[in-house]
């Protein structure tokens, strides 16, 4: 390594120790800021050497990234950025706090993939999902599958993990090949974790026309797009391999999402010659990833923390709660989208019949839209009065980017 | 009413239906309900024929390729134009109002609009995005406006319409005026789920529709409430 890009990587270190110490936050962000200052080459630097993995999409990469780390772990020390912070700053503090490692596995921002791509030359890059999610600053559905397309375009020689059931993902996975020019397509290892979100993928990215759903399969009634036969599919409670030989996969994590989520991590470590049957028993070792999942108990309530960031996500998260008293807990800050509008996207039906709470920055545009579906509900101004307000046993908490971190820190920062 | 029920069309939400416009229909429905009416919402989609006697048309916001997309459609289908002859009421949100002008900008390229309302979008020198709020025309008898939106539009008003709005917070058209109305067409920048802070706009659209001078109140404390913090927020932002 250079001397500056030392220079960098021990700074980087310190300040994200001191970050820590000082409880300014995971410290998980801020040495990588710095690093970069210092040598802009800083993460081009740390990731040389190493074999690694790039987990993206729009929800469910923080996860499928801690679970991807742990099946690769079975080669050998893995450096990742298991906090969620998934911008070059925090690829970067995440490979200097790791020193020296055979392998990553690192979760990127949907927006910064072809940068990270440039900078990190994986072997692998996974490609979850991609949906509506924070439009007043994000890019819209069909921009980004264009962008991730063009990024693979540079990069053919990279493997790509893909998700079968996202027309989005298919084609931005499978850029227009060019052998004259040397561009050949890069290679495919799709998988099925199913998509239960579609209102997002109904026009072609190709030519426009609609795509038709019959069951698994999609196609499009105007050109050759259509679903491609996966490779890793979930079946009951386990994941089917290439061979079609089928593995039971216990998890500590609830919901299909998340057997998906192992689906595609057990596919990433195949990539780097891990057997599934040797990976497939560490997926059980992880419990909760950055609060997400946590269970806490607290005056004789059960709370569990499930992160919902769009509509998406809120789908599966009722898909994995309990029925049980429900608090709901709604922000608009920055890294949440100042727009509420998605709210009208969920459809809070299945909440009707439990003891629904409300609180957060924006409740009032949660009480209109559940007043809307006819989920009644209850509208608390803290978190200590949503304990109060339920009975001893389970407590659901469904909560958004913010308004799930201000929870997490009312709970000592569970992890 | 064209038939017992109050028929209420969601027009492509397949291609127009970017954050939220679901809204817009549930909101309505819900009101009318409230009030007795029986409802019927439809939901047509692109490659289906829009029914031309329906009561209210909903037409959402969308990305640029289903915009262009929607507009050659619904010019191809010619159902709107019927029903807007036969006196429907048609509401327009963001991609949705910009279509149902002459003309507007999308992938680059100046687009056919269906020249229900006498308007033209181009594209502006930057990105809207953030609060709405303005003071309605005085005719509509409506408090004031707020939403949010987020649109790259700017969009003219022609002699034949008359501005919804006259801006206190955003962009909407200009900067100064936001949205149009003709008859019983209406069109916003305010996006998605519009009538969700604005529950007077939709018993307009549903007077309209159905003829009745006043419509029962209804317990809007949740909607008020969210007015009443969007109006403090707002101010906030300004001071």
């Amino acid at each position: 390594m250079p001397l500056r890009a030392k220079v960098a990587s021990s700074v980087s270190r310190t300040a994200a120790a001191l970050s820590r110490a000082a409880g300014r936050g995971d410290g998980s962000v801020i040495g990588g800021w710095i690093g970069l200052k210092i040598d802009p080459d800083l993460l081009a630097h740390l990731s040389a050497g190493r074999a690694i993995a790039l987990v993206s999409g729009t929800n469910g990469k923080t996860t499928t990234t801690r679970l991807a780390a742990a099946a690769v772990g079975v080669l050998g020390r893995v450096a990742t950025n298991s906090f969620g912070a998934n911008m070059p700053s925090g690829h970067t503090s995440a490979l200097a706090k790791a020193g020296s490692t055979p392998y990553a596995v690192l979760e990127v921002d949907e927006h910064y993939l072809a940068q990270v791509l440039e900078a990190t030359e994986p072997h692998v890059v996974a490609l979850l999902n991609l949906s509506r999610d924070q439009l007043d600053r994000a890019k819209e559905v069909a921009m980004m599958a264009q962008l991730w397309r063009a990024a693979l375009v540079r990069h053919t020689d990279v493997r790509v993990v893909a998700n079968a059931d996202d027309p989005m993902v298919v084609w931005a996975a499978t850029p227009p090949a060019d052998p004259a020019h040397g561009i050949n397509p890069p290679h495919v290892t799709w998988f099925s974790a199913g998509q239960r979100w579609h209102d997002d993928s109904w026009v072609c990215p190709e030519c426009g026309s609609t795509i038709q759903r019959s069951g698994d399969q999609w196609w499009c009634t105007g050109c050759a797009l259509r679903r491609p036969e996966p490779q890793w599919v979930v079946e009951d409670e386990g994941v089917l391999d290439p061979t079609g030989a089928w593995h039971k996969v216990s998890l500590q994590l609830p919901g299909k999402v998340n057997l998906g989520n192992a689906a595609t991590a057990l596919a990433v470590a195949a990539e780097f010659g891990v057997r599934p049957v040797d990976a497939v028993s560490r997926l059980g070792i992880v419990t909760s990833v950055a609060g997400r999942y946590a269970q806490v108990d607290k005056d004789g309530r059960n709370i569990r923390l499930l992160l919902a960031k769009n509509p998406a996500s809120w789908l599966e998260a009722f898909d994995m709660a309990d029925e049980a008293p429900t608090l709901l807990a709604i922000n608009a800050r920055d890294p949440d989208g100042l727009d509420t509008s998605w709210l009208f996207d969920v459809d809070f039906a299945p909440l009707r019949g439990r003891q629904v709470l409300i609180t957060g920055d924006r409740a009032y545009d949660l009480a209109v839209r559940l007043d809307v579906n006819d989920v009644s509900f209850q509208h608390v101004r803290t978190f200590d009065d949503a304990i109060r307000s339920v009975p001893p046993g389970r407590l659901e908490v469904i909560a958004n980017y913010t308004a799930f971190q201000d929870i997490r820190a009312e709970l000592d920062r569970v992890n | 009413m064209s038939t017992e029920s109050l028929r209420i069309v969601w027009i492509y939400p397949d291609l127009l239906s970017t954050y939220g416009d679901r809204g817009n229909a549930l909101i309505l429905a819900r009101r009318a309900r409230q009030r007795g009416m029986p409802v019927e919402v439809l939901e047509v989609r692109s490659d289906q024929r829009l029914p031309a006697t329906a009561d209210i048309y909903l037409v959402g916001g969308g990305e640029d390729g289903p915009q262009a997309l929607g507009a050659q459609r619904l010019i191809a289908d010619g159902g709107l134009h019927r029903a807007v002859a036969q006196g429907s009421v048609v509401f327009g949100v963001c991609a949705g109002y910009q279509l149902l002008g002459t003309s507007f900008f999308a992938k680059g390229v100046q687009c056919r609009g269906l020249e229900l309302l006498d308007l033209q979008s181009d594209r502006g020198p930057s990105r809207a995005v953030g609060e709405l709020a303005g003071e309605i025309d005085p005719r509509l008898g409506l408090p004031a406006l707020t939403g949010f939106e987020n649109h790259g539009g700017r969009t003219h008003l022609g002699p034949e319409v008359a501005p919804l709005a006259r801006i206190t917070a955003g962009v909407g058209n200009d900067g100064s005026t936001e949205g149009a109305w003709r008859g019983k067409l209406l069109g916003t920048y305010s996006h998605g789920p519009a009538l969700a802070r604005n529950p007077a706009l939709a018993d307009l659209l549903l007077r309209w529709a159905t003829g009745a001078h006043q419509l029962p109140p209804l317990d809007d404390t949740w909607s008020d409430r969210l007015r009443s913090e969007r109006r403090t927020a707002v101010a906030a932002a300004r001071a």
